[in-house]
């Protein structure tokens, strides 16, 4: 008996050694690393090998072509770079929440990766930018050229306060609606450009027994993802964008106006899209449960590449109603966060990132398009090259779905007022809400 | 020397626990609610917003109904498969593992399994379909609230959608107190019962006299583990539908996670870690409380 106490007493007390020692060693390398070694974090087999450089990149491209497009873009810088070694930081989780969550605490703690991702708009200019955190650009860009490669509302896109902040590596469209090709030929119906359009298609739809609008607002962005189509159809450009500089109120008629339009189309969607993610609604399209679905060009490449289906055969595509030559851009940046190691290194990945080369070996496994107006039309199929033209002739706007148009703490709020009117339909009290964010977040 | 050996886990508790709460209570009292970090006083500033917020006052609703329903639940199928167990039935081991098992799971694995059960046009209503019914529940997506009127911004009432929710729980943690009860009913002596036979008591007397009272302490313990398992849940929730539509289904958890990671309201989300703190505090300090006293 006692042997045994003895023995379970001595098991305790090396437990709680190693468990000191083990505590007193992170404090250590906590305290070193907080200047200099990002590699201690990386696990052993990705630490960069003797006399390399290391360059950490953060992102949350884990899913199946977006991470393609990331490790191949990796691989190209690498062949350049023979003395760097690319640690790939991404962070799985559905729109980068999770990612964000640990940027956020890797930011605060003066830990920052080498570069990451970031929607350009509010989400960075609002954000790293406004918090001070962020390198500026513009030699960078001076240096390369950049000034007359990227378009010039996109540039604006990744500007505050006259400092460019970070490198667009691609487009996506965020105002597309997806229509089933047959459904529209059995029924002699065609793709709606006008709200009475729509809602005539609408109708007819309906009374033919198939749902005309899939929604999957489970996740409420997607509900706020609609919303945002209807504003710029609604609006126009000129009058969108005034929203998010306080020019335009969102307790103005026109507003109303757009809410009431909003309310009318909601009453054409799927019973049980509540249930229902982005994807499970475009699946609805795919497989001619609904007609139509307004989702960002993502879609193009679940649809074509998850799904196999081929573009203006089995799926089509045309711009939301009243959104005809605008253009509704999510773009994908990546900066140079104030004190990190060796900015040189950072700064060479960009310029592979900004070259017509780095974006034409990414974009076509990602599923957008470039962000230069001067890539290789050649490499994108159907949907991507007439992206690319209309994206060389539109007016471009940013998202508020995707953090583009306004601070992220607006969009939280516009969003849980979104899922709050989807049941409610209370055009009033949802642009109460909205003004009260507004004023908030917005007006200075 | 017993008290050199607990030094090191007091010192890792005070900083990691107690520390941690400080540093989220001195946060909720702040400005900061942007990523810049703001950390200046603004008092309840953010306590009072939340109390005036539609989505908390929801949330506050939620979550009583949720822990209302979910204990109930718990203890009734609980307390109703032990006592079947303890029949003495063959293959008793078998049945004991089955009711367990749910257990084994993570909550996220039975939110997202009851997501997909209790889908309105996929899951549990295939089969009811099939079998002729009409008015198909709608689960989790349903926003109507029963027996409502209106309390603050909201409707006050049992949101129809968080009994799906409550059953995916409940189905995972019935098998805790099957386990307890039978533990329980195994540790009554046989002869108290034959005692109280021999003196004429039917069996619903012996359980109303002798084993409701002699269970007491086990149902005490169970719903003080419940009550504090569903006052902070966001696992089963956030697997299983997120917010709900018009957040029917929303909790304070699921609500501190997304507006401090996605709206960068860190204040706001330290208040609301706050107040669920003192929740789950209300259920368990007295216990703790009553525990020494016992001692």
């Amino acid at each position: 008996m006692k042997f045994k106490h003895l023995a379970i007493l001595s098991a305790l007390l090396l437990l709680m050694g190693i468990f000191m020692a083990a505590c007193g060693s992170e404090t250590e390398t906590d305290a070193g690393e907080a200047d200099t070694e990002n590699e201690a974090e990386a696990p052993a087999s990705e630490a960069p090998a003797e006399g390399k450089k290391p360059l950490e990149i953060f992102s949350w491209w884990t899913g199946a072509g977006e991470e393609a497009g990331l490790l191949a873009l990796i691989e190209l810088f690498e062949e350049k770079h023979p003395d760097v070694e690319v640690i790939n930081a991404a962070v799985a989780g559905g729109a980068g929440t999770n990612a964000q969550a640990v940027l956020a605490s890797r930011m605060q703690g003066d830990d920052p990766p080498g570069t990451f991702q970031i929607h350009g708009g509010a989400a960075l200019n609002t954000g790293w930018a406004a918090a001070g955190k962020m390198e500026p650009l513009n030699d960078l860009y001076e240096e390369q050229g950049w000034y007359d490669k990227f378009p010039e509302d996109l540039i604006e896109l990744v500007t505050s306060d006259g400092d460019i902040y970070s490198v667009p590596v691609n487009i996506h469209r965020s105002n597309v609606l997806w229509y089933n090709v047959a459904i529209f030929e059995e029924h002699g119906l065609t793709p709606p450009t006008t709200f009475d359009e729509f809602f005539a298609v609408a109708e007819a739809l309906q009374e033919a027994g198939v749902t005309p609008l899939a929604l999957g607002d489970r996740e409420p962005w997607t509900a706020s993802h609609l919303l945002e189509s209807v504003m710029l159809g609604k609006l126009g450009a000129e009058k969108y964008n005034q929203l998010w500089t306080g020019e335009l109120k969102f307790d103005s008629l026109e507003f109303t106006d757009v809410m009431e339009t909003f309310s009318q189309m909601l009453d054409y969607v799927n019973d049980d899209h509540a249930a229902r993610n982005w994807q499970d609604a475009s699946q609805m399209v795919a497989n001619g449960d609904a007609a139509m679905n307004v989702m960002g060009d993502w879609a193009a490449g679940y649809f074509a590449t998850d799904l196999n289906l081929e573009p203006n055969k089995d799926f089509g595509w045309v711009a939301p109603p009243g959104t005809e030559g605008m253009f509704m851009v999510v773009t994908d940046t990546f900066g140079l966060p104030k004190g990190v190691e060796d900015p040189e290194v950072v700064k060479d990945f960009l310029r592979v990132l900004g070259s017509v080369e780095g974006q034409d070996v990414f974009n076509p496994l990602k599923g957008s398009i470039p962000a230069r107006v001067d890539a290789d039309v050649s490499k994108y199929n159907e949907y991507g090259q007439q992206t690319i033209e209309e994206f060389k002739k539109s007016t471009l706007t940013p998202s508020l779905a995707h953090n583009s148009a306004a601070p992220a703490g607006f969009v939280q709020q516009f969003n849980q007022a979104v899922n709050i009117f989807v049941s409610s339909r209370n055009v009033d009290q949802f642009i109460q809400t909205v003004q009260a964010a507004q004023d908030e977040h917005i007006n200075q | 020397m017993a008290i050199l050996f607990i030094m090191p886990s007091i010192a890792a508790v005070g900083i990691f626990v107690y520390g941690f709460i400080s540093w989220t209570g001195y946060v909720s009292l702040t400005n900061w609610n942007t990523l810049v970090k703001d950390l200046s006083f603004a008092g309840l500033k953010n306590y009072i917003f939340l109390f005036n917020d539609y989505r908390f006052q929801s949330d506050l609703r939620n979550t009583l109904f949720f822990t209302l329903f979910f204990i109930f639940g718990t203890l009734g199928l609980g307390f109703l498969l032990a006592v079947l167990i303890d029949q003495n039935i063959r293959q008793e081991s078998l049945f004991r593992n089955i009711f367990m098992f749910p257990m084994a799971l993570s909550f996220v694995v039975t939110g997202v399994v009851w997501q997909w059960l209790l889908n309105p046009s996929t899951g549990v209503n295939l089969i009811l379909a099939k079998l002729g019914m009409e008015n198909l529940p709608r689960w989790y997506t349903d926003t109507s609230i029963a027996f409502s009127f209106p309390l603050g911004n909201i409707e006050f009432g049992i949101p129809v959608a968080i009994i799906a929710v409550v059953i995916a729980a409940v189905w995972q943690m019935t098998g805790f107190s099957l386990a307890m009860y039978l533990a329980g009913l195994r540790a009554i002596p046989d002869e108290l019962k034959e005692a109280a036979r021999v003196d004429g008591a039917t069996e619903f007397q012996i359980y109303r006299k002798i084993i409701f009272p002699m269970l007491l302490p086990i149902t005490i313990s169970i719903t003080i583990i419940m009550a504090h398992i569903s006052l902070k849940i966001f696992d089963l929730i956030y697997a299983m539908t997120g917010p709900g539509a018009n957040f029917v289904t929303d909790v304070p958890g699921v609500y501190m996670f997304e507006t401090t990671f996605r709206g960068n309201f860190y204040a706001n989300g330290a208040a609301i870690a706050m107040i669920m703190l003192i929740f789950v505090a209300i259920f368990i300090v007295p216990y703790l409380i009553a525990n020494r006293k016992g001692d």
